[in-house]
Formats: structure tokens, sequence, C-alpha cells
């Protein structure tokens, strides 16, 4: 499936609550099925920068694919992370780095894009997208 | 036994506009006080008032419209004076805010300290209030001297009094701690310093909303504070300091205002004040700075005190019937912050469900990290009241929280 599609999916699920507690109630739940970091690489190293609480992320490149894992010690954060690696992972970096991620508006997290949010939403989806970035470059080089 | 507080709750609701917004669909409830305290309709007017009717620069016109502000500014000057009840209104210095007027002092310590002179501050304090501190010392040799907190967060006077002595020559604590709330006994840090010959600056930017400063009763060297917290504007600090020691000090900025004669060879510095003014102050800011103080010396800082320790008294007890629920700091004297967690779940969490209920509170490190370091947690929410919060709205909070912890369970 292409990123698009995952995002409109994500978006179809969303449509179905009818007030931000249901919704924030299933990304906590969104967040329990995240693919999680191995704990040797939950250090500094891979922390997400301004974040209020910790969001460790690690990518990997399988098949020309990357492969996203993460984990929060806040819970909607690791709901966040979750939804996002949803979307992200097993693709390949260049259709990351082109993704548009206007359904974070979509889906109510809309709030969680200001620049004050200490956990913002902006500095997940830069790293993701700054790590799909080195992938391409790296693959460009070989 | 009830305390008789008069406070007329409803009138003062009526004088902030802001209480009245919704957010997130829901009536705001305001608990970050301790960040800024909103700002009653009167001083918005004056600031309008000022951009309508008497917009000029001050100290050099001579015609009518600067002569007026003026007027405007230098009486607002003599508000402070009178409300920290400081010797003179040339004492009085405005600044952009409590961290400007922290960073003037360090600024001005830097010919006067020299290698190996000893600094105190505590574990309390804000980063704003640790920092100017650091680059002093890296600048002059200078060491810092930290006192410790024990497990409620009260500084340890002990240890403090252990840490005195004759290289000892600046102290510098906060009057209330800023993430905890408590009231440290600055009168007695002051007296034990002066005992050394030690200067003391006291940021009061937690105390002055709560609580009545004499400067001369506290026998205060300097005394800090920032007027946004007070019913005023952002963008307006305050700084007392002693004339001895305001002469003492260099200019922090140079520039407009701050000169008497300049030549290219060589500047004379301009009197008390102005030396410390450069530049246009904010004019309208400082203006209604004073008009902000006059409100809330209209209502009486102990009937505030006394209402918001109410308020205080009232979360915490229902705070603490929550199950997993730890408070910290404890003191006999704390004004109306409370700073906590619940069992394991982060701070963060619980802030942005309260926030989709329509409350403010602020969660993290709150700008004090040592304290965090002490207490080995990732940050706290914290919850800080002022005089036109109710109870009502300490039970809509209880209920929201309720509701978060649920979800986050």
């Amino acid at each position: 499936m292409k990123i698009k599609q995952i995002q409109e999916e994500i978006i179809d699920e969303f449509a179905m609550f009818d007030d931000w507690m249901q919704r924030y109630e299933y990304m906590i739940d969104l967040g329990k099925s995240l693919p999680l970091i191995e704990s040797k690489y939950k250090t500094d190293d891979y922390l997400v920068n301004g974040c209020q609480s910790k969001v460790w992320v690690r990518a990997e490149l399988v098949d020309n694919q990357i492969v996203f894992k993460a984990d929060s010690d806040a819970i909607i954060s690791k709901g966040i992370i979750a939804i996002l690696i949803r979307v992200f992972s097993h693709h390949e970096p260049n259709e990351i780095i082109e993704a548009n991620t206007d359904f974070v508006d979509k889906i109510g997290l809309k709030d969680h894009l200001s620049p004050n949010r200490a956990n913002g939403l902006s500095s997940m989806i830069k790293q993701l997208k700054l790590y799909a970035l080195a992938y391409q470059t790296k693959i460009n080089d070989e | 036994m009830k305390k008789n507080t008069h406070i007329n709750i409803d009138q003062i609701r009526n004088d902030f506009p802001i209480l009245k917004r919704k957010v997130n669909g829901e009536s705001l409830i305001y608990f970050d006080n301790a960040a800024t305290s909103q700002t009653p309709q009167l001083v918005i007017d004056s600031i309008v008032d000022y951009y309508s009717k008497y917009n000029s620069n001050i100290h050099r016109g001579v015609h009518f419209l600067s002569q007026e502000a003026t007027d405007a500014y230098e009486n607002s000057r003599v508000k402070f004076q009178k409300h920290f009840n400081a010797h003179n209104s040339y004492e009085i210095i405005f600044t952009s805010g409590t961290t400007h007027s922290i960073n003037l002092v360090a600024n001005g310590f830097k010919k006067i300290l020299k290698k190996n002179d000893e600094i105190i501050i505590s574990q309390l304090e804000h980063h704003s209030n640790i920092v100017p501190w650091q680059m002093l010392c890296e600048e002059t040799g200078a060491k810092i001297k930290v006192i410790p907190i024990n497990n409620n967060g009260e500084l340890i006077i002990d240890e403090f009094e252990k840490l005195l002595n004759s290289k000892t020559k600046l102290v510098f604590v906060n009057h209330v701690s800023n993430a905890l709330g408590i009231v440290n006994p600055i009168k007695h840090i002051i007296k034990k310093a002066h005992e050394f010959n030690a200067i003391v600056l006291v940021d009061g930017a937690q105390a002055t909303p709560h609580m009545k400063i004499d400067v001369i009763d506290l026998d205060v060297d300097f005394y800090v504070t920032s007027t946004h917290k007070i019913c005023g504007p952002t963008g307006v600090g305050i700084l007392y300091g002693k004339e001895k020691w305001l002469n003492k000090i260099p200019p922090f900025l140079g520039g407009g205002e701050m000169i008497d004669q300049v030549t290219f060879e060589k500047s004379t510095y301009a009197g008390l004040p102005n030396k410390f003014e450069a530049g246009t102050p904010n004019i309208s800011g400082v203006i209604a700075s004073g008009v902000g103080i006059d409100y809330l010396n209209s209502i009486g800082l102990e009937k505030i005190y006394a209402y918001e320790n109410e308020l205080l008294e009232y979360a915490t007890r229902e705070l603490l019937q929550i199950k997993g629920l730890k408070i910290y700091g404890f003191s006999a004297k704390k004004t109306s912050v409370i700073s906590f967690n619940v069992g394991n779940i982060h701070p963060y969490d619980i802030g942005s469900i309260l926030d989709k209920f329509g409350i403010a509170t602020r969660t993290g490190q709150l700008c004090a990290q040592p304290i965090m370091d002490y207490f080995k947690i990732p940050g706290t929410i914290r919850v800080s009241f002022s005089f036109y919060n109710t109870k009502e709205e300490i039970d809509e909070f209880i209920k929201a929280l309720h509701k978060a912890i649920l979800m986050l369970s």
C-alpha cells in the first residue's frame, strides 16, 4: 500500500469517532502495537529533539525499504509515533521524503503541530524524513 | 475555622476578559498563573489609552505629549517604590523582565569578583537564576556553591550557613520556588549573608503576586521580579537595588538615555536610574504595570494570600485523595502552587488531556532541572492558582484529572 492510501485508511478510522476523547483512546491503543525499538538503542543518540517526553526512533534499510522502530516514555507520544510509523514504515526513502503530511490535521492532531508543543509531532515527522533522506543519499552514492 | 477573606470573586472575574474564553469547546480554566498572570481590563485599557492619546518618547521631548508620557512613566516608578517600600524611586530600575534584571546584576559583578571568590545559589533555582552565574564564574574564576534541599523540597538552612565564609561574595536565592511554591526564609538568609559581607539578590518573580515585599525590612541588596506575573503586561521587569550597590555596578547596555556626556574619547554615565535604562524603554508596558500594581493593591495582597491559601488547601486535600498521586514540595509556608505526578503516568500525557478539557497547566521540568534530578523524575504537572480562580474550577479540574488517569492507565 502506498503512503497516501495508508493515510486515507487512518483518516477513515478516526472519522468513526465523535469526540476527541474517543480519538485519543484509539491513538493510545495504536501505541500498544508500535514496533518497539530494542532497548539497547534507547539512548540519547536515538532521541527525537525538542520533545518534553522521550521519543526514540531508529531506522533500518531492508530490501530498499525503510523500517522504523520507536518507543516513548509518554503514552500519547507513543500513540503519535505509532501512527507515523504505520504511515511511513516499509516504504522506499524517496516516497517518504516526498510524502505529504496533511493527514495529521484531518485526524484531529493539529494542536500537536504547534511549535510550542514540547512533544512536537513536527519534530517526529522531521526525524523520520531525515532518516529517509540519509538512506536516499546513501543509495545514490552507491 | 473559616477565614473571612472578603474577596468578591464574581466582580474580580469580571475584570479579566480572558476568563470568558472557550478553549477546545470548554470554558477556560487557567491554572498556569505561576508562568504568567492574566491581565485585567483596566491594564489593557491603559495600553490602548497610551497609544491613543499620548504615545511619545520620554525624557527628551519638550513637547506636551513627551512630558505627559514621561510623567506617567515616572509615576509608575514611584508606585513601585512605594509598593516595595524602597527609600528612593531611583532605586527602582525598569528592565524587560526578571531574567534581564538578574543578568544586569551578574554583569555588574564581573569587575568586582575575583578568582576563587564564591557565589552561593540554591538547588531550587529557576534556570534563569543559574545560567547567568555560571557565565559570570566562567569569566571571573569564581566558584558556585549550592544550598541543598531536603525531601520536602525545602532549603537546608544549616547547610547554607556552613557554606558561608570570607570568600562568599554573593548569595542568590528565589523568594519562592517556581517549581514547588515553597517560601524560602530569605530574611534569615540575608541576615546570615550580611554577617559575611556577602551581597544578596532575591528573585521575587514567584513571591510578588502573593505577598507584600518590604525591601527595607528585608534589608535585601537586590530584589527582582516581572510585572506580567502581577497583572501587568509582558516585557517589563523590576530591579530594586540599594543605591550604594547600583552606583557601584557599571551599566549593562550602552545607548541613549544612559549617558550624560558623550565624546568619542569617553562618555560619562547618567545617574540612577537612567544609567541602567538605555534606549527607549517599554513605555506603555511600564505605565500599564503601574496600573496593574494599583489594581492588585486595590484588592489587597493580604486578602489575596488568604484566599489563594484557601484554594491551595482545598486543592491539596482533593488531590491527595487520588490514588498514587504524589505532591512535590511540602512546607508550612507555600504559595498557591502544587507540583505533582500520578503513579508512573508521564506529566506530558496528563497535561495534554487536561488541555483538551480547557484546563491550562504547566508540565515538564518547569525550567528547574536540578529539582527534577533531585526527585529523579522527568518533570511534574504544576497547577498554580490566582485570586480569580475558584473552588468550582478546582472541582472541574479534579473531575478532568480522574478522566485523564482513566484514559492513561
